[in-house]
């Protein structure tokens, strides 16, 4: 393994200690760990998401105006703990309450639950999102159901803006709820990751075979299959997200008036020729932008042949799984609303308008 | 026999000292089904639970699983944390206010800390989790209806045992497993073997008593 680290043990709170540097206007805690955005808006709802590390700039590098309140990572690829969420909750909420973001992985969704039972048992006026995008899981009765891969950073963008334009608790969760269930995703993979604690590739594979339908933590995917050009790649991500029907899951949920979890269901909807959508390409970790961009021009053509408008993009590696070769396509169907809030401005780290 | 505060430090030590021998181990399962990080997770965690539970101030069995609890919560993260968390917290509340545990005090105690990982993972039996070697474990042990805790001991890891080779043919339903489909079939479950570790350290120091 080569990489740029010093000891295995240091590369989460070392990396967290450089982009505190980097980065003055935000507040970097250590044990527990979290970063926040110093300057809180008096009676804006505080968004607080957080996962593994490993997915830079996801979450750390979303923390700011008009985007996230709070990041709190984890060790690499494994969630955070429920103590880093309830701390920066702590830290963030003016009183309109909490908004904790969380991607659909049982880690994250169990560790979040119990944050969310410490923050209300405080007083916190609290709730959660989950987002599951990720159409390479075609069920949920028989997995833990679609994880969140790059639908999260779409989300934390508009749901970011609502918050600044004072939408309350409710409003934004139910927003989330919203964009989560118009967005789309999927993930090709041509290599593995090297995880620093583990030294090695998560995975084994050779240089004619690739991944296909992977998520965010350089583990396999659905299918393994031949190499095959850019574009042929391109037509198979985006012919799984156009064809996917609507997808049907039961989600937890924290009721924010009775204070209880309920269970609540959530379908999607197609997508469907005339629809007005954000492209985000992404980059895995080890793609580079170059790539990006080719799968791009295939990405536009295509949507231009099924009469489905691409009105904003974002091209880049904004949720990575640390080196690994890939490529993700995300989708989202926006309306007014939805375009309102992605052209709202925004401060942080990795994406500034 | 009962079990006493010290017999549940010693458990915990001893747990801690198979995580720590069997850490690659369980790193490896979880590398063929999972990401890779269930030993490093638990070992970092109960190393935390050994400095926690020597720092702290605890009268009897319900303080040391508290401690045990909140640690585990606070610093394993990923599924495991939570639902070992759970299953210490729930255990420590079964056994609030008795100095010491006699057999059937015990077995509630386990069934208590089951209960809880069920409540909060709602996995079922025979979705490849931990649940698959704690669920035959407790129905053995209330069975049994025994009051050697070093029998009972020598029946946890005995089913145990059975329990956790029985998953290396289940299909994940839960976790990260569960999307690899087909695939996870022929692997080991983890949290399932990191389940029988912790049985067989209890069966260590009963036995030793």
């Amino acid at each position: 393994m080569k990489k740029f680290i010093n000891k295995v043990e240091d590369v989460v709170v070392e990396s967290l200690k450089g982009m505190a540097l980097a980065h003055p206007e935000l507040e970097v805690k250590i044990n527990p760990h979290f970063i926040y955005n110093k300057n809180l808006s008096k009676g804006k709802v505080a968004l607080i998401s957080g996962g593994g590390s490993g997915h830079e700039p996801l979450h750390g590098g979303f923390v700011g105006k008009g985007m996230l309140t709070a990041a709190c990572p984890g060790e690499v690829f494994t969630s955070p703990t429920p103590d880093q969420m309830y701390e920066a909750a702590k830290a963030t909420d003016t009183g309109a309450g909490v908004l904790f973001i969380v991607k659909n992985y049982t880690g994250d969704v169990l560790n979040f639950e119990m944050a969310v039972e410490m923050a209300n048992a405080d007083g916190i006026k609290v709730t959660n999102v989950i987002v599951d995008d990720d159409v390479a899981v075609k069920d949920s009765l028989y997995t833990a159901g679609r994880r969140g891969v790059g639908g999260t950073v779409i989300l934390e963008k508009l749901v970011g803006a609502a918050s600044e334009e004072g939408y309350d608790l409710e409003a934004s969760r139910e927003l989330a709820k919203k964009v989560n269930i118009n967005t789309r995703s999927l993930g090709v993979a041509l290599t593995s990751c090297i995880v620093p604690a583990a030294g090695k590739p998560t995975f084994e594979i050779n240089d004619e075979e690739i991944e296909l339908g992977v998520g965010i933590h350089g583990e396999p995917g659905r299918k393994r299959a031949k190499m095959q050009s850019s574009d042929e790649l391109t037509e198979y991500m985006f012919n799984e997200i156009l064809n996917d029907k609507g997808y049907t899951r039961t989600q937890r949920e924290w009721d924010i008036e009775n204070k209880e979890w309920k269970d609540i269901t959530l379908v999607d909807e197609p997508l469907q020729a005339g629809d007005q959508i954000i492209a985000f390409v992404n980059s895995l970790g080890g793609t580079p932008l170059s790539e990006l961009y080719i799968v791009y021009k295939k990405l536009d053509e295509l949507c231009e042949k099924h009469n489905i408008k691409i009105v904003r993009n974002l091209v880049g590696p904004y949720i990575t799984s640390l080196d690994m070769q890939g490529v993700s396509i995300t989708l989202t169907k926006v309306d007014d609303e939805l375009l309102k809030l992605w052209d709202a401005p925004v401060n942080t780290p990795a994406i500034k308008k | 026999m009962n079990f006493t505060k010290e017999m549940s430090i010693q458990w915990l030590q001893k747990t801690t000292e198979l995580i720590k021998e069997n850490k690659d181990y369980l790193t490896e399962l979880d590398a063929a089904i999972g990401d890779a990080d269930h030993g490093l997770n638990m070992d970092r965690g109960f190393s935390k639970v050994m400095e926690k539970i020597f720092s702290t101030k605890t009268n009897d069995c319900s303080d040391v699983f508290k401690t045990t609890a909140m640690t585990l919560i606070s610093s394993v993260g990923g599924a495991s944390g939570p639902l070992y968390g759970s299953f210490f917290l729930k255990a420590s509340m079964s056994c609030k206010g008795k100095n010491e545990l006699n057999a059937i005090d015990f077995v509630s105690m386990l069934e208590a800390g089951v209960q809880g990982v069920v409540d909060r993972g709602r996995a079922k039996v025979g979705e490849k989790t931990m649940i698959d070697v704690w669920v035959p474990v407790i129905i053995a042990l209330k069975k049994e209806n025994g009051d050697d805790l070093v029998q009972l001991a020598h029946k946890a890891v005995e089913v145990a045992e059975i329990a956790q080779e029985s998953t290396r043919d289940l299909l994940a339903k839960k976790g990260r497993a569960s999307y690899l489909g087909e695939r996870s079939i022929g692997h080991l479950d983890p949290g399932a073997v990191s389940s029988t570790l912790i049985l067989k350290a209890l069966d260590s120091i009963v036995e030793n008593k």
